[in-house]
């Protein structure tokens, strides 16, 4: 039996904090327990990071400690959904999409076992933690793997709906959450349907499309310029696969340009999704990917890094304003 | 003899040692299966005869004794799950599935043909019978221990087994599912390593050593034991004697001292035949050795 956390401890803090986002994967889960699901959740050496140290302490008989073994990991969730039940597993998204690649490949994906792999602290959430714990190549990663539906919920109560969703969704799923720490978009118990963007604003001037932990400051940078006069739209595209082409194609007949905002590189994820379909309709679009630019982030604290890479509301307005002025 | 037909579930024996009509029943099947194996092989042109001929004794050991199954009935949910690291011995395993009627026999017919489910290395999604799908050297074991958390989870008492190779012991994920497997105190997880002592680019022990295998396993925390893989009654005792310890509380590893390409002598003494293919007058050579070998 383990020993008590001390009191002064972080993760103590970590295990008794109220923060929503924190206990949303674990609030989510618990719930689905209580009623009666066969859910396993496990994580790898990351119970107070991801915030399962709150399921792990409720029902202890339900979590699966693995330790610092990310591709076991992979493949015994996948064992124990071939046997009947709905495992959760979670750790870094940099482990877990690059790591456990392989694992994800073949025993979730193309065995189609409803396996939740939970990739958290993505992107440059890691901040001053540096490039093995970012992860910005995760969306184009698991986007091109068959099978495997991708999500990226933009706050806490986001992913309690999108995991209430996915409980009876027969494929798996690569769910790229942040810290815990995402500024509320949406209030509790808003109905989530997978593969369906969540459209704010319709413009005519620029759409702008984000997923994941960019939804808060493109929606903020959104507001800004339709204060300042710019007809804008927002899609929040919280499924990147299967993604939604009925509203990418509804924005772009109404919108003559297209920004895509992502904690991501450029290549691969939520920008190149919008551009494989825009470009397979031939759209005369004018779409630009903002994201991080094919290179290894800086070191900095978080917020730091969103200023620094213009991911935050003031430097995605000032790269919609470049755009709407012809300025790239 | 008996006859394929008559075995409505394994398993759960009385006599920890089988018969000598149960014996000679289950050499017959390792038989069929190494002569099923070099037909299908016939039809795709190349294939990995000598993966399959070392485990042709436990195949028939785990799926005519051991393994609690049900005829026709590949998803029953409690029956024993079994699974392979070295998923390119399925060749072996197909003919067995159809012998249990889990799949059509005229299946194997097309064996690797456009659009048949049945290719070098086993899919769970297209094959009925197959418990989990494999290929990629190293995940099985994990997948093993998965499973077997989760039957314990769910109050069930089937047993998972899971066979992988001994070059397969050079992936470090398997040794992730050692530490796991022990940690987790996994009764109902049997491993069986095939130590046929090659792999593709040679010998184990010129490629990257893995001995001692045995004290590696017991160092782990694994109960061990060593059979030899083609005494196919030694083997159905054993796998017979793990079911009967119910008090057993760790995983358990077999090693079963096997010889890669067992019953087809130039196979057992040339190296070079991990993958191999065999023209009609050698594929009629090694059907005579098979059919005349008596283990």
């Amino acid at each position: 039996m383990n020993k008590p956390l001390s009191d002064k401890s972080w993760q103590y803090r970590q295990l008794n904090a109220v923060t929503p986002g924190l206990d949303a994967l674990s609030d989510a889960l618990i719930e689905l327990v209580d009623a009666g699901e066969p859910i396993v959740a496990g994580t790898a050496d990351l119970q107070y990071s991801n915030g399962l140290a709150k399921f792990h302490a409720l029902h202890p008989d339900r979590f699966v400690q693995f330790g610092i073994s990310e591709q076991n990991m992979v493949s015994a969730a996948a064992g124990m959904a071939a046997v009947g039940m709905k495992p959760y597993v979670a750790t870094f998204a940099s482990f877990l999409a690059l790591l456990c690649c392989e694992q994800i490949r073949m025993d979730v994906a193309y065995s189609k076992l409803p396996v939740r792999l939970i990739g958290h602290h993505a992107g440059i959430s890691l901040g001053f933690y540096g490039t093995s714990h970012h992860a910005t190549e995760d969306l184009a990663i698991m986007r091109s793997i068959a099978n495997l539906t991708v999500i990226a919920p933009a706050d806490g109560n986001q992913l309690k709906e999108v995991i209430k969703a996915a409980n009876d969704y027969p494929h798996p799923i690569y769910i790229r959450i942040q810290r815990g720490r995402d500024p509320e978009v949406y209030a509790e118990r808003q109905p989530f349907t997978i593969g369906k963007a969540i459209s704010h604003y319709s413009g005519t001037d620029l759409t702008i499309i984000a997923t994941g932990s960019t939804v808060h400051p493109a929606l903020e940078a959104t507001r800004a310029l339709r204060a300042a006069g710019a007809s804008v739209g927002f899609l929040d595209m919280a499924t990147v696969k299967p993604i939604d082409r009925d509203a990418i194609l509804e924005a772009a007949g109404h919108s003559p340009r297209i920004l895509t905002v992502e904690e991501h590189n450029v290549l691969g994820g939520l920008g190149g999704a919008v551009a494989e379909v825009l470009a397979s309709e031939g759209l005369p679009v004018k779409l630009t990917r903002h994201g991080i630019y094919d290179e290894y982030s800086l070191i900095a604290p978080p917020t730091h890094l969103y200023a620094h890479y213009e991911l935050d509301a003031k430097g995605i307005e000032a790269r919609a304003t470049r755009l709407l002025e012809g300025r790239g | 003899m008996t006859q394929p037909g008559r075995i409505e579930t394994t398993g759960g024996r009385n006599s920890l040692r089988p018969s000598d009509e149960e014996i000679a029943f289950l050499k017959d099947r390792a038989k069929f299966c190494r002569l099923e194996t070099i037909r299908l092989i016939e039809i795709a042109k190349v294939g990995h005869y000598t993966s399959v001929f070392s485990a042709a004794e436990l195949f028939s050991a785990l799926y005519y004794d051991a393994m609690d199954l049900k005829r026709g009935e590949p998803k029953w949910e409690d029956r024993d799950r079994f699974m392979m690291g070295k998923g390119h011995a399925a060749v072996g395993l197909f003919p067995i599935l159809a012998d249990l009627d889990f799949i059509e026999r005229d299946v194997l017919d097309g064996y690797t043909r456009l659009g048949n489910p049945l290719g070098d290395h086993p899919d769970m999604t297209k094959v009925p019978g197959i418990d989990f799908s494999s290929g990629s050297i190293g995940h099985a074991l994990s997948a093993g221990c998965g499973m077997a958390l989760a039957g314990r989870m769910l109050g069930k008492e089937f047993y998972t087994y899971v066979m992988i190779g001994d070059g397969e012991l050079q992936e470090g994920q398997v040794w992730e599912a050692a530490l796991f497997g022990a940690h987790n105190g996994l009764a109902t997880l049997i491993g069986i390593i095939d130590r046929n002592g090659y792999q593709l680019d040679g010998s184990v022990d010129d490629i990257i050593g893995v001995e001692p295998i045995v004290e590696k396993w017991q160092a782990f925390g694994w109960e061990t034991h060593v059979v030899d893989g083609h005494d196919v009654a030694a083997v159905a005792t054993l796998f017979r004697t793990l079911k009967a310890d119910r008090a057993r509380t760790r995983p358990v590893m077999i090693v079963a001292e096997t010889v890669k390409g067992k019953g087809v002598s130039y196979m057992e003494t040339e190296p070079g035949w991990h993958l191999g293919y065999l023209d009609p007058s050698d594929a009629a050579r090694a059907i005579a050795e098979i059919e005349a070998m008596e283990i």
